[in-house]
């Protein structure tokens, strides 16, 4: 398969990880913490917009790092990836692991989810255990003292050995107190080495005997009684990561090997297999964690998830689970397209009314026709119309999704949806880069690390493009209202184009399933493999962050993503239609060119020209179907759909030409930067040409099928 | 052998405790780093529209599991929705009922 273990990076160390510090005594802290638990929004407030993303050396694992600094001193924060446990199952595990234990940092943040504490726990004491030099973040207090939860941070404390914070990062609260806790434990050189959870008889006896035998080789390094557990339990990786970062393998050692290899046969002996060994040592950590959560947390509401319950019961129910689902994707396109009408004519208007005016001022300056052609009427107008075109839908649609995001919705979206996405041989995760898709095909694809089986993955990242990103909404939606709802707008023909859209991207979904079920039955063959899929709890979301976060975060990087590559298209296209070649365009004859294969398509030659440039971004396909219409060679302005539906019906659109066009819309080649985006993600050409071609294949085939079955009954 | 409950047989609303996990290898390892290990109560607080897959609360989280890897979890019932108010004392009673 395309991701071999080499590329998900079971081998590499994360030592190679450049720390970019600013001054030479700049402390480096590691963040970790469960997924889910508001470690990002601490890093984000901590380092505000001095960050760094990028990935992990040789690894499709993201890394983060940021920067700040307390009473004079620089600290470089790293942000490991969210992971519940270090004993390294899978590449976001080993990441942290390792750079815990051999990055280089001065000490290591655990952030903790205070309503789920004892979980969170969990991290905690497998990080004492490599570093004493921890200090624990019990997070999201404010949303505990909404479930009635309390936390005995003193206590906790006191029993760990180690400073606990309480904060609210969302409301800033308490990170003054974890900068200050932070520095302390960072100039910390060395700390008493007690062991931190005490394991059954058994193991313990085993212990005593290594510990002390690897102390003598290990010197301060690594902590010893962590090291002789991992040799104990056989933690092969992490042997070699120790091999590499210290210059010798402790199961080399002679007096090691010796005592390892007796104390094992002492353990078969009373009856134990090593995976007898290693439910011991998990069990060992799991019952400490449940311990100090029942010695520090009072509940004092019983039913403290009772809210969460309610919701979920009516959000996943068989009665109105995939009722609200389809309402709430309803709401969502609906309040897209009417929030986006006016705005964007206003938008066109005015960056066309713009463009006029350049004009005149290069007549001024007595410019060349063709200049004046090139940069205005090649140029600067595809490029007006992708920005009145994106933005709009764009900055309302982003928020939207980033607060049901916040929200906790589309877990349970992936919860409603997995039994469909597990009888198609894929992983329920899937529905959540699905969705993601929906913003962003390229966004999806890069979403699509959360799915931990490669097979799956694969399979999510080839079926991506199979809902229509951002790109080609504008398209859709301006098809539908064009030949299927009466222009004369109003309530009810938005709420109709809304349906109308919901319906092609139920389609979308529906061919999602169905390919999927083709890859796992053909070339990505095998069964579905376990998962687990978290339900956290629900949470108000921040309205005004999520508004700048989505805009700055999201919005601004596509469209300018987009007018990035809409630019030189635009020049492109202007050449290609004004440079003649006897008797017609390079347009026109590429088009004439393609026109027959098109027409069994439903097509015509200058729709498939449109998307065949369009590659690049799918925003431009109407614009240049315009242009080519528009025999004068450059696009004109277009805000008014009757005029624009006039001369598309004047070029031969039917109804048929509009459904072939929106599926095929719906079904073509992924755009160039979500195939960049999968090569990357991949490392392999081979599924990058797989993505390529499967959504086109299955546009070919819908459209030819459309087609020829509307000329047998017409 | 005698007759042996597996949490993929639990009903909504109903609680209980973790006596063996079947599965290997990862899914193992993977169980047992979200707080799934001998003794563990558990309880489902919900079901998929579709059937499959069932959300458990573990541990103070929600975790939603496949009803073929909830299959390998056995369990030993302890009931329904009346236990709920005294869970401290059931986690011990039922903790000593695996141990014997």
């Amino acid at each position: 398969m395309g991701l071999s273990k080499d590329s998900t990076g079971i081998k590499a160390a994360s030592t190679e990880l450049v720390i970019k510090k600013v001054n030479e005594t700049d402390h480096v802290i590691a963040l970790a913490g469960n997924p889910n638990v508001g470690k990002s929004t601490v890093f984000n407030e901590l380092t505000g917009l001095h960050q760094h993303t990028g990935n992990w050396p040789g690894k499709t694992v993201t890394n983060a790092q940021g920067y700040c600094t307390y009473r004079n001193r620089g600290y470089v924060l790293v942000d490991l990836p969210g992971c519940y446990s270090l004993m390294a199952h899978s590449a976001e595990e080993e990441v942290a692991r390792d750079f815990i234990c051999f990055g280089g940092a001065d000490a290591a943040v655990v952030v903790c989810d205070a309503t789920c504490l004892e979980r969170n726990l969990n991290l905690v004491l497998q990080t004492m255990e490599i570093t004493r030099n921890t200090v624990v973040c019990v997070n999201l207090l404010d949303e505990a003292k909404k479930k009635r939860i309390k936390v005995d941070l003193e206590k906790l404390s006191q029993l760990l050995g180690v400073p606990v914070v309480g904060t609210a990062a969302r409301s800033r609260k308490g990170l003054d107190k974890l900068l200050q806790a932070m520095s302390s434990a960072a100039g910390k050189e060395s700390l008493p080495r007690s062991p931190v959870v005490t394991y059954s008889e058994k193991t313990e006896q085993a212990l005593g005997r290594l510990t002390p035998l690897v102390n003598k080789i290990c010197g301060d390094a690594v902590d010893p009684r962590w090291l002789s557990l991992k040799l104990l339990e056989r933690e092969e990786n992490l042997l070699v990561s120790i091999g590499k970062y210290l210059g010798f393998s402790p199961q080399e050692n002679p007096e090691i090997s010796e005592a390892l290899c007796q104390v094992w046969e002492e353990l078969a002996k009373a009856g134990w297999t090593p995976e007898e060994l290693k439910d011991d040592l998990v069990s060992g950590v799991v019952q400490q964690a449940e311990r100090l959560a029942r010695a520090v947390v009072t509940v004092e509401h019983e039913g403290y998830n009772a809210r969460d319950k309610r919701i979920d019961r009516i959000l996943t129910s068989k009665l109105t689970g995939f009722p609200i689902m389809f309402l709430v994707l309803l709401v969502i396109f609906w309040l897209t397209i009417t929030g986006a009408n006016y705005p964007s004519e206003l938008l066109s208007g005015g960056l066309f009314w713009l463009g006029d005016r350049f004009r005149e001022l290069l007549l001024l300056c007595s410019a060349p026709e063709w200049l004046v052609g090139v940069v205005v009427d090649g140029v600067y107008r595809t490029l007006a119309w992708v920005v009145s075109v994106m933005l709009p839908p764009m900055a309302i649609f982003f928020p939207l999704f980033t607060l049901l995001e916040d929200l906790g919705y589309l877990p349970r979206v992936a919860f409603n949806l997995d039994k469909c996405f597990q009888k198609c041989g894929a992983c329920g995760k899937q529905a959540l880069t699905t969705c993601m898709g929906f913003g962003c095909n390229a966004a999806g694809v890069i979403g699509c690390r959360i799915i931990d089986s490669p097979r799956e993955r694969l399979i999510a990242m080839i079926t991506n493009s199979f809902v229509p990103c951002n790109g080609r909404f504008p398209t859709l939606i301006a098809i539908i209202t064009m030949f299927f709802v009466s222009t004369a707008g109003g309530f009810g023909a938005s709420v109709l184009s809304s349906m109308l859209l919901v319906a092609v991207i139920v389609f979308g979904v529906l061919m999602t399933f169905a390919v999927s079920k083709l890859l796992s039955k053909t070339i990505l063959k095998g069964i579905p493999s376990s998962f687990t899929l978290e339900l956290p709890p629900y949470r108000t979301p921040q309205v005004g962050k999520v508004i700048v976060r989505s805009i700055f975060d999201r919005t601004l990087f596509v469209l300018g993503r987009a007018a990035s590559v809409a630019a030189p298209a635009g020049l492109i296209i202007w050449i290609m239609a004004n440079v003649q070649l006897g008797d017609a365009t390079l347009l026109a004859h590429c088009s004439g060119f393609l026109d027959p294969f098109a027409k069994l398509l439903g097509l015509d030659g200058v729709i498939l020209l449109a998307f065949i440039l369009g590659l690049p971004a799918n925003e431009i396909v109407v614009p240049i179907i315009i242009m080519a219409y528009m025999a004068q060679g450059s696009l004109v302005e277009m805000t008014d759909l009757n005029a624009l539906k006039t001369l598309l019906v004047e070029n031969g659109w039917t109804w048929v030409t509009a459904i072939c066009t929106m599926l095929f819309s719906l079904m073509h080649w992924p755009c160039s930067t979500t195939c960049m985006t999968i090569k990357k993600e991949t490392q392999s050409l081979k599924w990058t040409v797989v993505a390529f071609l499967a959504p086109t294949l299955a546009g070919l085939v819908v459209c030819f099928l459309v087609a020829s079955l509307s000329k047998l009954f017409l | 052998m005698q007759n042996r409950i597996s949490l993929g047989n639990l009903k909504e609303g109903e609680t209980a405790v973790v006596r063996e996990l079947s599965a290997g290898g990862s899914l193992r390892r993977r169980l047992q780093d979200i707080g799934l290990i001998k003794g563990t109560r558990v309880e489902c607080i919900g079901i998929s529209p579709m059937g499959d897959p069932a959300a458990y609360l573990i541990r103070g989280a929600v975790i939603a599991l496949r009803s073929e890897d909830a299959a390998g979890i056995f369990v030993d019932d302890v009931g329904g929705t009346c236990v709920r108010r005294s869970n401290r004392l059931l986690t011990k009673n039922a903790g000593s009922m695996v141990t014997e």
